[in-house]
């Protein structure tokens, strides 16, 4: 069986998918065995996400709907870390959302 | 082979050099082809690896914010979309540099077309991973200096600057370079002797030559007459210095009793390790531009946090005065500051930050939450009228009110300008919505005298002990003791030991200078009585 999981969450760090960021993302992404692809509209394109040089690529700044997907082992928890990484920030500190 | 030569310039940092004369080399080595596509691909998948190794090796010396940029560049590397891009073309005929070059500098325009200014900030470090991989393939590593020479060169950047060994001795001598740049800075407070603006004189590589960073020359295949009077000069230099070094702990006090304070200027955090913090009397100066400098992009909020946090517990509990972005003007930033015909007298300093709110709120952030680990002041660069002053603290003032309801750690700290457009320094009475002012005489002399600080053409014109540069900061010290307004002076001319009776001449109690400066200003302050004045 393979499993699939997608999943949608807005970029709230100040610097949207920059450097440290993306370079947080793809390392995460990396640690598992399943495929993982992003992308910043809903019919895509889809680009892969362990690859820092296509989501530097996407050049996706502060609130940017990100998608996220993810096929094969463990695709269930890839999309959990990841998108949990966004949501944090990517622990960059400055993320926070001050207004709420 | 040349004869002897005495080659005049501006001094950028004094001290004395001894050595051979060592020429930048220009030309990189060409690219020799292989005879196979395989080959070629070999050679690219080699150089990468190399350029990758490179890279590693030097992240292990450096910390935080650098570490960070360097293992973005190697996390690019080591991706192998640029390879698999390049790869194609090599099979199609190209060379691996040609493919190399062509894959980059594609990547690169995408990103310089960016709107967002941190993307596009980002294509210098794909411009350094294109050339570090491309020097791999020619088989050059680049260039090193051999320690204890002087460098004689068109210009150097900071970084290799910062990558030589300068314990060894030795100097700069560059044909063009600035007093003001950001090298000159670092020569400064490291105490390498530099001269710039020596122009284009055919000097012989390995010649043996003298650099005089105190008079501004360099003599090559100096005569024995020359080399004496060297010896001499450069000896009592030293013997002053020592005499100065044996009694830097000790407070400033001048011959009539009067204690002036004597603060570091900081425009490196690392310029903390060169000096103990028991030697000075605080930070009168740390600039931030270190941090948004050269390749590393815009700094985020936590980078900048841990900058700043740094140095404020190694003052231990002294004042640190850290002065917000001062970028335009000869120090631009990519991705930040605009292009402009007259950049001096454009969008540099607080106007750029107020043009750009959304980065100086990021570091507005940071400098609020530093706040709670020490004394920090903030210092607003290049005022120029009131209301800057009323907009910049409203926006400290409403981001303080927002770290305070999402819960986050913060102070408002003391805000204060710098006196470095004459409308301040005429008129500083408009200006008192200000904590505090600190003179920085560099700006202040070249917008007096309409002289440019950069141009080595211009000679003497523009210095700091001009009547009417000296009489703008009396102005200043009268309004700073008169109103209880704490004033202080940060430029090179504190740094200056003959300037230092001017300096207190005008009023001044309060300087600040690089770190390599601070033993021989005290020395000079102990020089110094009221009263004893030619002026």
């Amino acid at each position: 069986m393979t499993a699939m999981a997608v999943s949608d969450v807005i970029i709230t760090n100040e610097v949207g998918l920059h450097a440290r960021p993306s370079v947080k993302f793809t390392k995460l992404a990396k640690t598992f065995p399943c495929s993982v692809e992003i992308a910043t509209k809903e019919e895509g394109p889809w680009i892969d996400a362990k690859s820092i040089v296509k989501v530097m690529g996407a050049k996706a700044p502060k609130g940017t709907r990100l998608w996220l997907r993810a096929k094969g082992e463990q695709a269930t928890a890839a999309i959990a870390a990841l998108t949990a990484l966004v949501e944090r920030g990517f622990d960059e500190g400055g993320g926070h959302d001050r207004a709420s | 082979m040349t004869g002897p030569a005495r080659i005049v310039g501006q001094v950028a940092s004094a001290g004395y050099a001894q050595g051979p004369v060592h020429l930048a080399r220009r030309e990189a080595p060409a690219y020799t082809a292989k005879s196979t596509p395989e080959q070629e691909l070999q050679a690219l998948q080699l150089a990468v690896d190399s350029a990758s190794a490179g890279i590693a090796s030097t992240m292990g010396q450096v910390c935080g914010d650098a570490s960070d940029i360097l293992e973005f560049q190697l996390a690019m590397l080591e991706d192998g979309s640029f390879t698999d891009a390049a790869a194609g073309m090599i099979s199609a005929g190209a060379t691996a540099h040609a493919a190399w070059q062509a894959v980059l500098d594609a990547e690169i325009a995408e990103y310089q077309a960016s709107d967002d200014a941190s993307f596009k900030a980002r294509s210098a470090d794909l411009a350094d991973i294109r050339d570090t991989v491309l020097s791999a393939l020619s088989g050059e590593s680049t260039q090193t200096i051999p320690p204890g020479v002087i460098h004689v060169d068109e210009d150097i950047a900071p970084s290799r600057f910062l990558s030589h060994d300068w314990s060894l001795g030795g100097g700069l001598a560059l044909r063009r370079g600035s007093v003001a740049s950001h090298v000159a800075m670092l020569a400064r407070a490291r105490g390498v002797p530099m001269i710039v603006g020596i122009g284009d004189s055919a000097i012989d590589d390995g010649a043996d030559a003298l650099l005089d960073a105190e008079a501004g020359e360099l003599l090559v295949y100096p005569d024995p007459e020359q080399i004496a009077a060297f010896n001499h000069r450069r000896n009592a230099s030293q013997t002053r210095q020592r005499e100065a070094d044996a009694l830097v702990s000790h407070p400033a006090v001048t011959r009539d009793g009067e204690a002036v304070e004597v603060l570091v200027n900081i425009a490196d955090p690392e310029d903390a390790d060169r000096i103990p913090i028991e030697h000075v009397d605080g930070v009168g100066l740390m600039r931030t531009e270190f941090l948004f400098g050269g390749d590393r992009g815009l700094p985020d909020e936590e980078t900048q946090l841990v900058a700043y946090s740094k140095v404020l517990a190694w003052a231990e509990g002294k004042p640190v005065t850290i002065r917000t972005i001062d970028a335009g003007g000869d120090k631009p930033v990519e991705g930040y500051t605009i292009a402009e015909d007259n950049p001096f007298l454009g969008l540099r300093g607080i106007r750029l930050s107020l043009a750009k709110p959304e980065v100086f709120r990021v570091q507005i952030r940071a400098l609020l939450r530093a706040a709670p680990y020490g004394a920090l002041k903030v210092m607003l660069p290049m005022v120029s009228v009131p209301e800057e002053i009323v907009q910049a603290r409203a926006m400290f003032a409403e981001e303080a009110a927002g770290l305070a309801s999402a819960g986050i750690a913060h102070r408002m700290p003391q805000i204060g300008i710098m006196v470095e457009v004459p409308s301040v320094a005429i008129t500083p009475e408009r200006f008192d919505g200000a904590a505090f002012f600190s003179i920085g005489s560099n700006d202040l002399t070249q917008y007096v005298l309409a002289a440019s600080r950069d141009n080595a053409r211009l000679g003497a014109l523009g210095a700091a002990d001009d009547p009417a540069v000296v009489s703008l900061i009396a102005n200043v010290a009268r309004f700073g003791l008169a109103s209880g307004l704490e004033t202080s002076l940060c430029g090179d001319a504190a740094s200056d030991p003959e300037m230092i009776d001017v300096l207190l001449g005008a009023g001044l109690r309060r300087l600040s200078v690089a770190p390599a400066r601070v033993a021989v200003v005290k020395a000079a302050v102990r020089r110094f009585a009221r009263g004893e004045q030619p002026r």
